[in-house]
């Protein structure tokens, strides 16, 4: 089995990082870091860099965790991380989870509500 | 030089201020986003020419056409994607510069020397126009027959990777040109009342330019983000300055000269400059290919320079040899302005007021670009389809408003189509939209010198001058074919394959 965790290289994204490495360790489990963007803009934040992604890998390495990163360009991050989740048959997904104002909700959406809704596998929710 | 500061004190006064403001922030933006250039931008904002008074209008397309050159240096250096052209060769140095925790100082060259050129390429804009104004209003039909002709064929072989590429663009920008029933009869009206007045400029710039572009854009909306160099304010130190100074003039020379000629842009003067600088370096000679900043500063100074240059045909002559000059000249004449040389003597004031506009708006780019930079990075930032949609509305918004006709939004999908094809199968922008606006004007010429010979062909090149740039049309379209057919000489490369080359000798 495998922990799906979806991962961006900021605070929110590690604490996730952090609570799924520590399942995969209890669990003896696989550990799959998603990174995915829409791609719609030509710079985004919440896709990591070659450094970013080399550091984590690093810090798989260094724990001893049987883990991999993922980096896809999708048209909808939340539909991507659901799709992974099934398509390696997940244990638990692991995301981060931030305050949302209603407004703010109310213009983008919110990921994390419906993977939360949409996912068949049980979702842990971490607070950065 | 009293003109001259009779057109500052109308630079200066609130409202074109403003104007220029508007124009230098708006280039600046429209530069850093790939994709999106001020031939675009000045094409939307063309229906603003109904209602701001003229002086105001080329102001501000002027501002944005000098931000646009800067605003492409951005996104060289810190995403390593060119927002244009004429910034491709900056990406070289300049990336590796912000890969080594350089960005800073590139982008503080890469300002401080397009301020320094465009001055200096203003300020010789200043000094040749007239005097080339005053040459070129003796000469005739025939001779202004023959430097249309040349500008066409300069645009259309010289730049671009292929020339039948560039004619078939220019073919369809002829063809456009001529549909209308302006020489008495009609003319591809296909019997339609609404096409006899012709297809107004606004609908095919737009078209081309934006709709053509957003078509492109949302064929390859998911493209894999870049990373971006995280920067401050920019800034130099001593031995940046003192490596930096002679490169800013020495892409200046370059750069003016040939944006004055018929077939200016930018992209061969940067490349001039980049390996001019290369060969000067001495002991930095190491550094290129790791960040070297002369390779920034020069070709940097060369654009603005060649920017400034190509105003020179522009106004002196009427003649456009780049986009965003051939779209401000589509604003000229929307105001009945005459561009050529008598526009000098016809709106003095006009002309002087741009003029000293130019230096306002350059050094409005260097007090609001240096602290800016970390701002215009955000840009790019906004998700495309977010950018497209607004850019779409005001496509449609100024296609409409120019006759209060549906049927020129209909025209606009149309011509929106013809670009995205063109994007689709390597054809060149700008001899099409070049075409399009010099088609009728070659015409007039044309018919005028044939009526004053009564139809007698040979008086077309009756005229010394015609006769020295039909000489010039046929060494650019048969030079590169004689030094093929020379033995033991490899023929000239194109400027595309050698920028090639050296990208990859700098990366490898």
């Amino acid at each position: 089995m495998t922990v799906v965790v979806g991962w961006t290289p900021d605070a929110r994204g590690h604490a996730a990082l952090v609570r799924a490495i520590a399942e995969a360790q209890v669990h003896d489990e696989r550990l799959l870091v998603v990174n995915a963007s829409s791609g719609t803009a030509p710079v985004d934040d919440r896709f990591a860099g070659v450094a970013d992604v080399s550091q984590v890998r690093a810090l798989l390495d260094s724990l001893g965790v049987d883990g991999e990163v993922r980096q896809t360009v999708v048209r909808d991050v939340g539909d991507a991380l659901l799709d992974i989740a099934e398509e390696v048959d997940a244990s638990m997904l692991v995301i981060g989870i931030r305050h949302r104002s209603p407004v703010g909700k109310l213009l983008m959406g919110s990921t994390a509500q419906r993977i939360l809704l949409d996912a068949r596998c049980p979702v842990l929710a971490v607070k950065a | 030089m009293d003109a001259l500061l009779t057109g500052l004190s109308m630079a200066l006064t609130p409202e074109n201020l403003l104007y220029a403001v508007i124009g230098v922030l708006l280039g600046t933006a429209v530069g850093v986003l790939p994709g999106i250039g001020p031939a675009m931008t000045v094409a939307l904002l063309l229906p603003v020419t109904y209602n701001v008074s003229p002086s105001a209008a080329l102001i501000m397309f002027a501002g944005i056409y000098y931000g646009g050159m800067y605003g492409g240096s951005t996104t060289s250096i810190l995403l390593n994607t060119p927002g244009e052209s004429s910034s491709v060769i900056t990406a070289l140095e300049g990336n590796k510069m912000a890969k080594t925790g350089r960005a800073a100082q590139a982008l503080a060259t890469a300002a401080i020397g397009s301020f320094v050129a465009g001055t200096i390429g203003t300020i010789l804009l200043v000094a040749v126009a007239p005097t080339v104004a005053d040459w070129v209003v003796v000469l005739g039909a025939p001779s202004y027959f023959a430097l249309m002709l040349l500008a066409l064929v300069a645009v259309t072989s010289v730049l671009g990777s292929s020339k039948l590429r560039g004619f078939i663009s220019l073919a369809l920008g002829l063809a456009i040109g001529l549909v209308g029933t302006s020489t008495g009869q009609a003319r591809l009206t296909l019997d339609n009342p609404l096409l006899a007045d012709g297809i107004d400029i606004v609908v095919v710039a737009v078209a081309i330019f934006a709709v053509g572009e957003a078509l492109w854009v949302a064929a390859h909306l998911r493209r894999r983000p870049l990373e971006i160099i995280p920067v401050g304010r920019p800034w130099m130190d001593r031995r940046d300055w003192r490596r930096s100074w002679a490169p800013w003039l020495r892409g200046t020379a370059f750069g003016f000269p040939f944006g004055a000629l018929p077939a200016g842009g930018a992209e061969l003067p940067t490349f001039l400059s980049y390996i001019t600088e290369r060969r000067l370096a001495g002991e930095h000679r190491a550094e290129f290919g790791k960040g070297a900043i002369e390779g920034v500063a020069g070709p940097e100074a060369a654009n603005n320079a060649s920017a400034a240059g190509t105003l020179v045909p522009l106004l002196a002559i009427g003649l456009p040899t780049t986009a965003t000059a051939a779209v401000i000249l589509a604003a000229m004449q929307s105001y009945g302005l005459q561009p050529g040389p008598q526009l000098f003597e016809a709106e003095p004031e006009l002309v002087w007021t741009l003029l000293a506009s130019l230096f306002v708006a350059n050094t409005l780019l260097l007090v609001i670009n240096l602290p800016l930079a970390p701002l215009w990075a955000k840009l790019l930032r906004i998700p495309r389809p977010y950018l497209y949609a607004g850019i779409l509305f005001f496509a449609v918004l100024g296609a409409y408003s120019v006759n209060f006709q549906r049927f020129d939004v209909l025209l606009l999908c149309l011509f929106g189509a013809l670009g995205f094809a063109m994007r689709r199968f390597g054809l060149p922008v700008l001899p099409l939209i070049v075409g399009v606006i010099l088609g009728p004007r070659l015409e007039e010429q044309l018919t005028q010198a044939l009526q004053l010979s009564q139809g007698d062909v040979s008086a077309l090149w009756s005229e010394p001058v015609a006769v020295i740039v039909y000489v010039v049309i046929a060494v650019l379209l048969l030079g590169p074919l004689v030094l093929r057919l020379v033995p033991g000489r490899q023929g000239p490369e194109r400027l595309e394959d050698e920028v090639e080359e050296l990208e990859e000798e700098v990366r490898s």
